[in-house]
Order: structure tokens, then C-alpha cells, then sequence
């Protein structure tokens, strides 16, 4: 199994030709066993690589440089019905340098972990940066930064799930499929445990020096219902949120068990009520919720996308130009307040330090219903100087700058985004009680969005008649269309703590070359006045 | 959010492999490939190995509101192995060379096999196929510099900067790698290619008005890039101030890439198992596939052709089977779907093998006959996050962007507001009217070579307008 010592064993592999490979093995005392709250130190070969880089950087004219060596596992077990079909472990290892030369960026990448082919990369962004000047209007600025110092964090994980044997968890996965398939009319289960590690070792030429380590699991689903009479089939998926968190979270999901819930919910979708088309009130639980945070306020208050920076792919937004929202735009009811964090514990978006060395913070992005905040990098914390000014608030960065991968250049990606309680006690329970009539949606299903945030049209996994504070019943065939602040608006209820749950994807993509990343948005539950709702099912 | 379903996970091993050959560095040969496929097979104590390599250099620039923005290059290569005890098997891939880390890969995924359950479809590993080689390395792409695409960049900044009215967010990138496969039982399959692909958006700075234009080849020469700053001009400038048409079922022309968005997604459930097993919209009414059966309009065909000059893709799958031309729908009849070799031998038929090509039939008319013929109907640019909304019909969702316009009479009249759709592609082939000459994409939001025509249908379905420019 895959452990820190295996990584400095390796790592001296690649280092002896440098003649350091005696540094590293004594370093291998620091190995992470299966169960521990330590964060490594950095192992001092890699520090060494690090600065070799920097230094070619600056001896080239870079006015600031970052580097950042990771190290990325993961690991697949991926079955249906009752038979494995992969398993599959994973590992990259290598050197992102990012140079800013004449206010021009450069960006180097390489799996050539010497002294010399770090060096060379460095050497590269430099040059890159250099030749862009050709092209360059504005220089880049960066918010100032004071160095961290020399420090480590580890996300929260208690078991590393690459201490755990393949049997075991192939054993789980086909136990809570065969207990799946005991539903009347389930004849497919695909299920795959999906693990992640990453060894991140960052330093800058402003003095910060970071080592950490995050381990990320998910667990994925389908369990499809066919007619008996071919005529239709169900599925029920995305049964379960990842996390920043380790097998002892699989451990805590009681999967077999639920399989035989989740089974059972795909048999009843085959019997449901095809929805009539109309205008509902929507009580939405966290786990479909989540998604439509994501969509409709996590990306439109990118700050880089507002500036048109993400013009060519991913979009731009309608938050946008900032200073005619920023403590203006009423995006919904007083009681809506949405905080932008990376400190969350087990949420995807958490980390101690961000990618260009930054502590992330807490903020306000919707407070009190009106906009208040944009996600930010040193190089975008700029352009809001203005208003932070006016709130005699300090212009910082919110930590928000991730790669996803060393041979990814680090940009501005989304922190956890998260649907705040409200002051009360209200449950997903009492939210149904308290409506007279509508739809309550469990699950995110289909969803989709326009490039500014605007129109929106979402699905789900369940879908369940209210009348007169109960669910009476199942629909299917439903998804709602709506207009963002049109939609956020018409919110007139709100769960409080005991409501709140992390829901999250393994999969948000983003930039050109293209990244993906994790993310994850707390929510509580919701309540909808008047959605409009259409009915998607068609023949063949 | 990309889809995030459970296929990612079940072909997540092929995606990595791909995304390491489009990352890539160290560029190997064919016959440095094969030393070093037959360098691991021989480092095997199992009872068979697979090998896949993939490596390479990418490069590229990006820009946005008219400034440089971030710029790269990435090499890296990686090696894949999966080992086999019996019905036994597991991958391991590193992108480390050394012999030390090819034998740490080696026998863990040895250690990795033996822990896991027999696999009741596994097939025998094949040996050495017939490949045909397909050349598509151009030094254009693999010798282009910095500097260089910083002056590709200028291309599209220089007008929109001495213009008042707009702001160009652009991207280009080069690809050249190389990929290769081999197994103990003497199996050995090389592609190497190289890929320029720049698109661009425009948008004006009253904020009403967006246009894109893109265009890819293996061949950076046969890129027009200042045409495509002159096509992503022209589209933000006429798309300026929309109006609102009610939404319903129009007559539409599709653009290639509008068609190559919506149509292409066909191909992931043209799956032979899937329908066998009733889940796929290929099921025929009281089960079987419609397989023989009508199911679009009589001029449309959809076939996969690695070798075809528009294309020059990989001629091989990830099991290392051959690819050639291979039809799936022939003048809108079902001829097949994708076979596995599992599936394939439990039916007893030929694998159809993975296609890593996408392409349409054509006809001869251009887009501005089919404005011409038309009385009343929208044209269409590119489509925008498409979503399934039901696999039982590809009843897909997603919204028009950048560059909507309402025809009248045969005249481009105005530009209007973006709309939602809910439509199938299989709706909309058999409403079709007319059909233009197929040409090669910039890429779709699925991804993958495509070359489809631009389209004329009756009767697609918007459900909703959107603000959105």
C-alpha cells in the first residue's frame, strides 16, 4: 500500500541521480501510518527542488515565482452487480513553476524532479512570461501577502484508505449491491469507491513554505429499475456526498444497508406519477440544493468570471460589473446569507493554505440578501480595492487559488459556498408539515445553465408529492426552470442548524486548459414559492 | 459542473490515459515505444501484462478582456500497466521511468491482481492485430514557440484593441504526443500526433452582444486564426441588442458546431449491452434493439473514420483493437451499436471496437440557402452546457450561445435573446430539411474529433428564453 515512506522511496528513485537520495531515506521516518492527525513536515529533498526552482526563476528576471511540487494518487475499485470490473491505483508526481516577468505570466510544468529539470522548467515560465510581453497590455498586480513561514496542515481524515486491503473494499461494495438488487424490478447496480490523495509542497519567493496533505473519498452509485415489460427504466444515483475525508467515513455510511433503500427508490420511480406541468412551491433538500447554490451564486460571483476572464469558456456573469452589485443587487430575502470559506472540516474546498500561499478567510459573499463579496486571488483582490475600501475593510485575497494537479497552472477556483441556517430550528421534516402543497426534490439529477448564471433548468433523483404538510405520494418526470434572482427571491423559508448538511462533486470544471475541481456547498433545506415545473418525459 | 455520473467512474482508467497523452513530454518513437513496452513486459512474473504509454508536450496561451492572461507548457508521459493471474487483473499507472518505479508499478499492480475477485468478463488478451498507421504529426504544431503564440494571440487582440466597442477572451493550444499499447502476447499499437486548436469569444462592451468562432486541425497551417478573429468579430457585432421571441418550436439552421454539440452525444448510448439489457434508448418496444429499424431521416448516416483526412485519429481503442471506417447508422437505419469484445463474443458477433471518431454525412447546401429558403426560423451558433434530462430518449437540455439570430424571409433580421431547449438529437434527425457540407470542429463540450455539416430542422423545441449574452 502507498504510503509516505513509499513516496520518499520513490522519490529517492528520482533524486539519486542527483545525488540526494541518502537525504530522503532518513526523511522516510516521518512516514504517515494508517490512523493519524499529524501533517507531515516536507521531506527536505523536495524543499531543495523547490528552491533550486525559485532561484532559476529570479536569476532569470522573474519578479515573483511560485513552485509547486505534488504528488497525486488515486485509487478505483469500481464494480456492477456481482463482479468487479476495475481496479485501478494511479500516481503522478512533478514540478508547476508560475514566474511573473515584466507583469506577464509563465507557466513551466514537468515530471523531471532533478535539480536540473526543475530548473528547467523554471527557466521555461520565464521564458513564456518573457515572450508574452509581445502581447501584453495591462500589467498583472499582486495583493500583497505576508509570508506564512514554514508550516504544515492536514485535511480530516482519520484512516488513510490506501491502509485498507482491495478485498475489503470490493467486499462492501458487492454486499450493499446484492442487498440493492433485492428490490423488485432492480436489475443493474454500478458502484465504485473513488479515492484521492495529494501530497502538496508549495514555496514562494515571498518566503512561504508550505507542506500538505488531503485525502478525498466518494462513493458512487446507480441502481436501475427495468419494466418488466421493457417499456421504462429508472435510475437512483448520487446516493451519497465526497468528502475531504477517509475510510472511516466509508465506514460510517451503513451502505449495505442503505443500498437496499436506495434499490428500493429506483423500483418506486418505475411506479410514479408523471408530473403535470404547472407552477409549484419546492421544498429542496440539501442533497439537491447544493448543486443549484453551485450553479446560480457559487460561479456568478467568481470574481474572474464577472471581469470576463472565463469569456471563451465556462462563461461570464450577470453579477457583473461588480460595483454596480457590490451592497446594491438584492439576490434574495433578508434572511439569505451565503459565506465563502476553505475551513469547513470533511468539505472539498477546505485547505490551510491556498495555492499562491494565501491563509484563506471567512467571508460574507450574500449578507443579509444583498451582494456583498467575490471570490479572490491576489491577482483579482485588486480590482475590488474600491469597495473594500468603502467598508474599511483591508484588500486581501480570500484564498481562493487552486491547481488541480502540479502540471495545472494554480487560478481562481470556488471555496466551500454555503446556504448559511436561519435563526431557527426548523428541520426537513417541518418544512414539509409547513406546506400546504408542492413538490419536495431529494437528490441532484440533470442540471444546466447558461454562460451568465441567469437560466437555469434542474432535475433530481426523487421527487415527492406534498399535500397538506404530507408527502402523499411519488412524481416523476419533473424538472423546474428558473430565472437566478427571480428564483432566489421567491425563497420564503428556511431551515435552521439541525437542517444543515456538506453535499458536493468530485467534478467542476473549469479554465481552458480545462481543471476540475472538488467542491462542496452546505445548504439547508428550502422553500420555493411558485417554480415553474415542466414535465421531461417523452417516447422514443 | 461537468456530468458527474457513474460512467466517469467506470471509464475514468481510459480518461486518465487520455489526459495523460494530451499532457505529455517526453515524445517516445515508435521503436523507443516497443523498447520500452518490452522493457516492462519483462519485468512481469504474472500470467500476462498490459502496457500503455502516453507522452508528450502541451502548450498554450490564453487571454481575456483584451489582456494576456495565463500561458504554459506541460511535459509529462506516463506508463500504465495492468497485470493478469487468471480472470484476475488491476491497473497501475506512474508517470515515473525509472527501472526502480516501472517495477514498483509492475508489482504492485501484481499485488493489487492477485487481492482482487476473478472478473467472469475477462477476455483472453489479444495478440497482434493488422494497424494501419494514420499520420498526423505536422511540425507546424510540434516546432511552434512562445513567441509564437503570443503573435497568434496578437491576431485577435490587435483588432479588438483598436476597436471601442469590444473585448476578446481567446485560447490556444497545442498538443504533440505520442501514445502507444503492447502486452505480453505480443501485441504493440503506436499513434503519434500533434493538434492546434484556438477558439475565441468576442463580446461588445455595452455588454449585449458575444460571438465565437474556432477552428482546429493536426496541421497549425491549415488553422485560419485571423479568420477566426474575423468570424468571432462579425458574430459579436451582429448579435448586439436582442429581442425577446416567445419561445416554442422552431424551424432552425444549426451551424457545424451547434450540430456537432447536440449530435455527437448519440454515440455514448449507442451501446450494444445497454440496450440489450433495456436500459438505452435503442430498446426496442417489448425488449431486443432496433438494430434493421428506421430511426431518422434517410439522408443522415453517422460513422466513426479514424483515417479520415478531416480527422486523423487514433486507429486503435485502448484494448488495441484495430479501427477502421464503421457505420452506425447508414441512411438513417440502425446498422450497429458499440460492441465490447465481452459483449461482442456472448452475442456472437465482431466487436465494433471504441470509436475515437465522430462523424455525419453531408449534403451540398450552404448555410445562407438554408437562410434563404426559410421563412420564419432561428440560426443557431454553438450549444452550451447540454445535460441529460432523460436517457430513455437522449432528451438532453441546454441553451444557444453566442450568436442567435431570427431569420425572416430569407434574411437574417435581427439578433435575438439566447433560448433553453429540450430536444433529442433523435427528434431532431428525423425532422430534418436540408444539409451542408460536413467540416471538422473545434472541439464540443463532450470533447473528441467531430466533422458534421450544418443542418436545417423543422420543429425543435426551445422551452425558455434566457438573459443571458
Amino acid at each position: 500500500m502507498s504510503t509516505r515512506r513509499d513516496f520518499l522511496k520513490q522519490g529517492g528513485a528520482v533524486a539519486g541521480t542527483l545525488a540526494l537520495g541518502g537525504a530522503l531515506h532518513t526523511a522516510g521516518a516521518s512516514a504517515v501510518p494508517g490512523v493519524s492527525s499529524q501533517a507531515p513536515a516536507m521531506d527536505a529533498v523536495i524543499r531543495e527542488l523547490l528552491m533550486e526552482s525559485l532561484n532559476a526563476a529570479k536569476s532569470g528576471g522573474a519578479s515573483y515565482a511560485d513552485a509547486r511540487i505534488g504528488r497525486y494518487l488515486q485509487n478505483f475499485v469500481v464494480t456492477r452487480e456481482q463482479q468487479i470490473t476495475n481496479v485501478v491505483d494511479t500516481d503522478s508526481i512533478g514540478i508547476g513553476v508560475r514566474a511573473l516577468v515584466n507583469g506577464a505570466w509563465g507557466f513551466a510544468a514537468s515530471r523531471d524532479l532533478t535539480k536540473a529539470g526543475v530548473a528547467a522548467a523554471a527557466r521555461e515560465a520565464v521564458a513564456i512570461a518573457r515572450a508574452n510581453g509581445i502581447a501584453k497590455d495591462r500589467s498583472v498586480q499582486l495583493a500583497p501577502a505576508p509570508s506564512v513561514g514554514d508550516v504544515t496542515w492536514r485535511s480530516a481524515y482519520e484512516v488513510d484508505p490506501w491502509t485498507i486491503p482491495i478485498e475489503e473494499k470490493a467486499d462492501l461494495l458487492l454486499r450493499a449491491n446484492a442487498e440493492g438488487m433485492k428490490a423488485a424490478n432492480v436489475k443493474f447496480v454500478f458502484a465504485g469507491f473513488f479515492f484521492r490523495k495529494m501530497e502538496r509542497n508549495y514555496a514562494n519567493t515571498d518566503g512561504s513554505v508550505i507542506a500538505q496533505t488531503v485525502i478525498q473519498s466518494a462513493v458512487q452509485q446507480q441502481f436501475t429499475a427495468v419494466s418488466p415489460d421493457f417499456s421504462d427504466f429508472q435510475n437512483r444515483g448520487n446516493t451519497l456526498p465526497p468528502v475531504a475525508r477517509g475510510w472511516e467515513w466509508v465506514r460510517q455510511q451503513d451502505l449495505v444497508n442503505n443500498s437496499r433503500r436506495w434499490g428500493e427508490e429506483a423500483s418506486e420511480k418505475l411506479k410514479a406519477k408523471p408530473v403535470e406541468v404547472g407552477r409549484y412551491n419546492l421544498v429542496l433538500h440539501p442533497s439537491h440544493l447544493w448543486l443549484t447554490i453551485h450553479e446560480s451564486i457559487a460561479h456568478p460571483t467568481e470574481l474572474d468570471r464577472a471581469m470576463g476572464y472565463e469569456a471563451n469558456y465556462a462563461g461570464t456573469s450577470f453579477v457583473a460589473p461588480p460595483e454596480q452589485f457590490l451592497g446594491k443587487f438584492r439576490y434574495g430575502p433578508d434572511f439569505m446569507n451565503v459565506q465563502g470559506d476553505r475551513s469547513q472540516p470533511g468539505a472539498l474546498g477546505t485547505i490551510g493554505y491556498d495555492d499562491e500561499g494565501v491563509a484563506p478567510d471567512e467571508f460574507l459573499i450574500i449578507r443579509n440578501g444583498v451582494v456583498n463579496d467575490y471570490q479572490t486571488t491576489r491577482e483579482q483582490a485588486p480590482w475590488l480595492d474600491a469597495w473594500y475600501k468603502s467598508q474599511g475593510r483591508p484588500t486581501r485575497s480570500h484564498g481562493c487559488s487552486y491547481a488541480d494537479n502540479w502540471s495545472s497552472v494554480q487560478f481562481q477556483r470556488m471555496p466551500n459556498v454555503s446556504l448559511l441556517p436561519g435563526d431557527n430550528d426548523r428541520t426537513w421534516d417541518d418544512m414539509i408539515a409547513a406546506t400546504d402543497s408542492g413538490i419536495a426534490i431529494v437528490g441532484d439529477g440533470s442540471f444546466s445553465i447558461d454562460q451568465q448564471r441567469y437560466n437555469a433548468q434542474f432535475g433530481g433523483q426523487l421527487f415527492y408529492e406534498v399535500k397538506g404538510g404530507k408527502i402523499t405520494g411519488m412524481l416523476k418526470d419533473v424538472a423546474y426552470q428558473m430565472r437566478t434572482p427571480d428564483f432566489w427571491n421567491a425563497m420564503d423559508m428556511i431551515g435552521g442548524r439541525r437542517g444543515y448538511e456538506v453535499w458536493g462533486s468530485f467534478f467542476d470544471g473549469k479554465g481552458q486548459p480545462g481543471q476540475v475541481n472538488a467542491v462542496s456547498h452546505g445548504s439547508v433545506p428550502a422553500r420555493f414559492r411558485n417554480i415553474n415545473v415542466i414535465n421531461t418525459g417523452r417516447k422514443a | 459542473m461537468r456530468r458527474s455520473n457513474i460512467t466517469e467512474v467506470l471509464s475514468a482508467p481510459n480518461r486518465l490515459l487520455e489526459s495523460a497523452a494530451a499532457q505529455s513530454g517526453a515524445i517516445l518513437s515508435r521503436e523507443e515505444a516497443q523498447a520500452l513496452i518490452q522493457r516492462v513486459v519483462a519485468m512481469s512474473k504474472a500470467d500476462g501484462i498490459d502496457v500503455q504509454i502516453g507522452g508528450g508536450y502541451s502548450s498554450n496561451v490564453r487571454f481575456a478582456d483584451n489582456q494576456m492572461s495565463t500561458a504554459g507548457a506541460i511535459t509529462d508521459f506516463n506508463v500504465a500497466v495492468q497485470s493478469w493471474f487468471g480472470n484476475k487483473h488491476a491497473v497501475v499507472q506512474t508517470n515515473e521511468i525509472s527501472d526502480a518505479a516501472l517495477r514498483a508499478a509492475v508489482d504492485k499492480s501484481e499485488r493489487l491482481a492477485k487481492l482482487a475477485p476473478d472478473d467472469p468478463e475477462a477476455m483472453p488478451m489479444l495478440g497482434q492485430q493488422a494497424h494501419r498507421q494514420v499520420d498526423a504529426w505536422f511540425p507546424s504544431v510540434a516546432s511552434m514557440t512562445a513567441e509564437d503564440r503570443a503573435r497568434i494571440a496578437l491576431t485577435a487582440l490587435e483588432p479588438a484593441r483598436g476597436a471601442p466597442d469590444l473585448r476578446a477572451a481567446g485560447f490556444l493550444i497545442n498538443n504533440a504526443g505520442a501514445t502507444a499499447l503492447g502486452n505480453s502476447k505480443g501485441l504493440f499499437a503506436y499513434h503519434r500526433a500533434t493538434n492546434a486548436n484556438f477558439t475565441l469569444t468576442v463580446r461588445t462592451t455595452d455588454g449585449t452582444g458575444s460571438g465565437w468562432a474556432g477552428a482546429e486541425h493536426n496541421d497549425a497551417a491549415k488553422v485560419d486564426f485571423a479568420g477566426v478573429s474575423r468570424r468571432a468579430i462579425e458574430k459579436a457585432r451582429l448579435s448586439r441588442n436582442p429581442v425577446a421571441v416567445e419561445p416554442g418550436r422552431y424551424t432552425v439552421i444549426f451551424e457545424p458546431q451547434a450540430v456537432g454539440d447536440i449530435c455527437q452525444l448519440i454515440g455514448f448510448y449507442a451501446n450494444a449491452r445497454a440496450t440489450d439489457e433495456g436500459r438505452s434508448p435503442f430498446v426496442k418496444q417489448g425488449g431486443g434493439s432496433k438494430i434493421g429499424e428506421k430511426i431518422m431521416d434517410e439522408r443522415i448516416s453517422i460513422y466513426a473514420d479514424p483515417f479520415d483526412p478531416n480527422i486523423l485519429a487514433q486507429p486503435f481503442d485502448g484494448d488495441g483493437l484495430p479501427l477502421g471506417r464503421q457505420v452506425f447508422i447508414e441512411n438513417g437505419t440502425l446498422k450497429t451499436l458499440y460492441y465490447s469484445r465481452f459483449w461482442a463474443q456472448k452475442k456472437g458477433v465482431q466487436p465494433t471496437g471504441a470509436p475515437t471518431s465522430f462523424l455525419m454525412s453531408g449534403g451540398t447546401a450552404s448555410v445562407d440557402e438554408m437562410i434563404r429558403s426559410t421563412e420564419r426560423g432561428i440560426l443557431v451558433t454553438r450549444l452550451w452546457y447540454l445535460r441529460e434530462v432523460d436517457p430513455r430518449t437522449i432528451l438532453y437540455t441546454g441553451l444557444t450561445r453566442d450568436g442567435t439570430f431570427l431569420v425572416e424571409n430569407g434574411k437574417v433580421t435581427k439578433a435575438v435573446k439566447n433560448f433553453r431547449f429540450n430536444d433529442s438529437p433523435l427528434f431532431m434527425l428525423n425532422n430534418l430539411e436540408m444539409m451542408g457540407r460536413p467540416v471538422r470542429l473545434a472541439g464540443t463540450e463532450a470533447g473528441g474529433a467531430v466533422v458534421v455539416p450544418p443542418l436545417k430542422v423543422r420543429d425543435f423545441n426551445f422551452t425558455s428564453l434566457s438573459d443571458a449574452v
